[in-house]
């Protein structure tokens, strides 16, 4: 469907979900597996101040790097891999059509 | 013993402006937070950004609004626990409550408010599955007397400024001081980082990057940590405190445990006034939750002023209420 791209999560019980998620709403990860009630906290809402919706990249899709800002709190997360990420610095755009996650272990 | 008409659980934006409600209906109000300073995640968590969506403010920087806050409720003088935590709660017989904090400060209140937003900051415990079994055997999360680390070997954990700034003080105290970091480059301030490279190269600290402590060993007392290595894999050293600097992150804490009806970590409330399932235990803001909740403070503002109504009912069942506009009347303080 035009303005969706698709996208598999994989929660923290091996769980994998495919959902869909909107490019026209300035949506970014974090947000999606909210919406789709996945167990993904948010606590700061985005702002890249908490590290609650901590994942893991799975798929080869080439993502903008982190900003310093989402690095210092990646600092402040516990099991923290070369492919780890704050879902709410990861917009939707069409170029993440297929990218696959795991929600990183909660604290 | 403290004794106050409402006593507000949580300093933050909500939790301040229900002292402005209040107020206006001459109810006197005591705020208990367990971060030093009222403001709550606006303070502690982005005092920088701007908010958008606080109406009549095209845009206000976060700390600046608990400023504005702070000036607002001056004339009704609330008074503050702070740095303390809400521990226990004792309904009395005449249907007021005994609240105890964390440290036996006593609050005797004939409501309760609870504003806690996301819960109590507490310390980042890292996920090491037995590191409880360490607490105050080796493992500390804060720093509270510097001097217990004399002689000791310390490994610290963390990136930020506390871990750079307690790594530099116990360089000084301790025997050994390890900073332990999952990547070469710190978020701290300039300085304290280059002091920290400065004492690695004197020898005086011995920074260990790109690493992180994966595990505790020890008997009774923590004897052993763990270091992951990017490159040099497993690290075993010898340690006598472990002392992870993770920042803060908030938790619903002893609230839990209250007997209050709560779901997903939020306390259930009726729309009608923001009552909970018991009465005279009132719940506003982020830590509630009804149908259709929004966690915005604009909404915590109607919640709290909604409640105080029914407050004032609970409180003084015969006494008529009438509704006044500031408009109106100004505003007259309390003492």
């Amino acid at each position: 469907m035009e303005g969706m791209i698709n996208v598999k999560v994989t929660d923290r019980d091996g769980q994998v979900h495919e959902l869909e998620a909107p490019t026209d709403m300035n949506m970014n990860m974090m947000e999606v597996c909210k919406s789709y009630e996945l167990p993904v906290e948010g606590t700061c809402g985005g702002m890249a101040l908490c590290a609650s919706c901590h994942m893991y990249i799975l798929s080869d899709h080439t993502l903008d790097p982190p900003s310093e800002d989402e690095e210092d709190m990646l600092d402040q997360a516990f099991f923290v891999e070369d492919n780890s990420r704050l879902g709410c610095q990861i917009k939707i755009t069409e170029d993440l059509e297929g990218l696959e996650v795991q929600l990183a272990q909660v604290e | 013993m403290i004794e106050t008409n409402i006593l507000i659980i949580g300093a933050g934006p909500v939790g301040l402006f229900t002292v402005f409600e209040a107020g206006l209906l001459k109810l006197k109000c005591h705020l208990i937070d367990s971060l030093p300073e009222p403001g709550g995640q606006l303070k502690e968590i982005y005092p920088k950004k701007p908010i958008y969506d606080i109406p009549g403010y095209p845009s206000v920087l976060a700390g600046e609004l608990v400023d504005n806050l702070m000036e607002q409720i001056k004339p009704f003088n609330p008074t503050f626990t702070l740095g303390e935590r809400a521990e226990s709660i004792e309904k009395q017989a005449d249907g007021s409550f005994l609240v105890t904090s964390n440290k036996g400060t006593v609050i005797k209140a004939n409501v309760i408010a609870i504003a806690a937003g996301l819960g109590c900051f507490e310390p980042r415990k890292p996920p090491l599955s037995n590191i409880t079994d360490f607490e105050d055997k080796g493992v500390e999360y804060i720093i509270k007397d510097p001097s217990i680390y004399k002689d000791k070997r310390v490994v610290v954990a963390g990136g930020g400024d506390s871990a750079l700034d307690w790594t530099i003080i116990l360089a000084d105290i301790a025997k050994e001081v390890t900073l332990v970091h999952r990547r070469e480059s710190f978020r701290g301030a300039l300085d304290s980082v280059e002091k920290v490279v400065e004492l690695d190269k004197q020898g005086k600290v011995k920074l260990i990057t790109n690493a992180q402590v994966v595990g505790l060993e020890g008997a009774d007392q923590l004897d052993r940590v763990l270091i992951k290595h990017k490159e040099m894999g497993d690290i075993s050293k010898e340690v006598d405190h472990f002392i992870p600097l993770f920042g803060l992150s908030p938790k619903l804490g002893p609230i839990a445990n209250w007997g209050l009806n709560v779901t997903k970590n939020a306390i259930e409330v009726d729309t009608l006034d923001y009552s909970t399932n018991i009465p005279g235990i009132y719940a506003i803001g982020d830590i509630n939750t009804y149908e259709g909740k929004l966690k915005l403070i604009l909404c915590g503002f109607h919640e709290g002023t909604l409640m105080v109504q029914s407050a004032f009912k609970y409180i003084y069942p015969d006494k008529k209420l009438s509704f006044k506009y500031t408009t109106v009347t100004g505003i007259d303080g309390l003492q």
